[in-house]
């Protein structure tokens, strides 16, 4: 297994750049990153939509949300692939076309722990705040997402976890993200298959549990934080 | 100040006001009391368009409250609201909580507003607390924050909804003195409130309400020397007597 490691670590972890384009970890790290990243806004448009209280706002955004969320990311990295071609009429490379559908794929994802974190909120924070006056979403901006986005990072973490794994789908679109290297490597070696993708499991674990640890450990450090104000 | 005109509201099957009819005078402070469900917190969520109401008018300063032309937030703006929960913004420090309505609402620049929320913070007896956050304030020090953070829109009118009913005993009466020296000041107040002491001593009226109906109003002194309707008769002698005494 040393050798294995000897041999490939550097194509494991960044693919063929600098000789090619960049793949491996790297590119499932770019890529999750992104991905969460341009989700959240989305995520968070769709989560304040989703308890709006105009009706024209709040089902068509629910739709989409329920569409997503009644479909494995497969089917989204599908369409991705075939439709948004038609849609933008010029061919979307590979890591596009995986971009675009886990940032849809996570907003609808993310949409509902904001959904769920505004409705534990209660409605006394909304109540006080349109009580002095402010607009529903001035009251929104400045009273309930702060508590929302605060009180929702470790799930924020925990998706990004998600992300990261999600990202081994681009396998099937040829995204030479880490999962695709790892099969590449293993038709280079070809006699150890086990060993191949026992250390690609490593790898995402190793990651995954450590920031599922951290989410643990941001949860208990937030809650800590209340009580100590509260017991101060 | 405040015109109520029949006013009535349903939730869904249930009447929760019935051809509600009163008048507050500015100046004027006046005590809702009644038992649970009797619709005090109800009407007095309509007056400034918490709740919706299904007919009738409720007129404040000259706007019809319910009316489809009104300024909502300007109009909200102009009463203050205190809550049984008190419902502070826990993300913010107490200055704060009194300074982001006057700053975004009513255009004051931060070092007025921060100003004038300590000496309304001073007021209720809690300057030295404007750094701290109300998670580290007890229960009867937030409900004081809030009554500042309301009294910083300088409202003409002050609502409170049970504003001692969330808090532990020994912290009920530092909220009510707040309460009386507001009065004394001619604050217009409408009160929901359980504290029959402070009706008496504080209040120029009381309405007695039951089942969704204002029973019985009546000049403070009268309200409780000599109540008329059975109802209030038998809801006061309730709650002078909170266990029955063996023979």
């Amino acid at each position: 297994m040393i050798e294995l490691i000897d041999t490939y670590w550097l194509y494991f972890l960044v693919g063929q750049y600098p000789h090619g384009p960049l793949g491996g970890l790297a590119l499932t790290l770019i890529l999750a990153v992104l991905g969460l990243l341009f989700a959240f806004p989305l995520g968070l448009v769709f989560g304040i939509a989703r308890v709006s209280p105009w009706r024209s706002v709040r089902w068509p955004v629910s739709a989409l949300i329920q569409i997503v969320r009644g479909t494995p990311l497969l089917m989204v990295v599908f369409w991705a692939y075939f439709f948004l071609p038609s849609l933008t009429g010029q061919n979307t490379d590979q890591f596009w076309t995986m971009l675009v559908a886990l940032v849809v794929f996570d907003a609808a994802y993310l949409a509902e722990i904001i959904r769920a974190g505004i409705q534990a909120l209660g409605k006394g924070q909304t109540e006080s705040a349109r009580s002095l006056g402010f607009s529903y979403l001035v009251a929104m901006r400045l009273v309930i997402l702060p508590q929302v986005v605060r009180n929702m990072l470790p799930s924020l973490v925990n998706q990004f976890v998600s992300t990261i794994k999600e990202t081994s789908l681009g396998y099937i679109i040829g995204l030479t993200e880490v999962s695709f290297i790892a099969t590449q490597i293993n038709t280079q070696v070809l006699t150890r298959p086990a060993e191949v993708y026992l250390l690609l499991g490593l790898t995402y674990f190793i990651l995954c549990f450590g920031l599922s640890r951290f989410a643990f450990w941001l949860e208990r450090h937030l809650q800590q934080r209340t009580m100590a104000k509260a017991h101060a | 100040m405040i015109q109520i005109e029949k006013v009535n509201k349903w939730y869904g099957g249930y009447h929760a006001l019935v051809d509600v009819t009163e008048n507050v005078a500015k100046g004027e402070v006046v005590v809702v009391c009644g038992p649970s469900g009797s619709g005090k917190s109800t009407l007095i969520r309509t007056l400034n368009r918490l709740e919706p109401i299904q007919s009738g008018r409720i007129v404040i300063d000259g706007v019809d409250a319910h009316g489809a032309r009104v300024k909502l937030n300007t109009f909200r703006s102009h009463i203050g609201f205190v809550f049984q929960q008190f419902n502070l913004f826990p993300h913010i420090t107490v200055l704060e909580n009194c300074t982001l309505a006057p700053t975004r609402l009513r255009g004051l620049k931060p070092a007025e507003a921060r100003d004038e929320a300590l000496t309304l913070l001073d007021r209720v007896g809690l300057a030295s607390k404007a750094r701290a956050y109300p998670g580290e304030l007890s229960g009867g020090q937030q409900q004081r924050v809030a009554i500042a953070r309301a009294l910083a829109m300088r409202p003409p009118l002050m609502l409170f909804d049970e504003p001692t009913s969330a808090l532990d005993p020994e912290m009920v009466g530092e909220v009510l003195l707040v309460m009386r020296d507001l009065a004394r000041d001619g604050m217009t107040m409408v009160c929901v409130t359980h504290e029959m002491g402070f009706a008496r001593d504080v209040a120029d009226r009381v309405l007695f309400m039951d089942a969704g109906r204002v029973l019985e109003r009546a000049v403070s002194s009268d309200f409780f020397a000599r109540p008329e309707h059975p109802r209030l008769r038998q809801f006061l002698s309730d709650i002078r007597t909170p266990f029955p005494v063996a023979a």
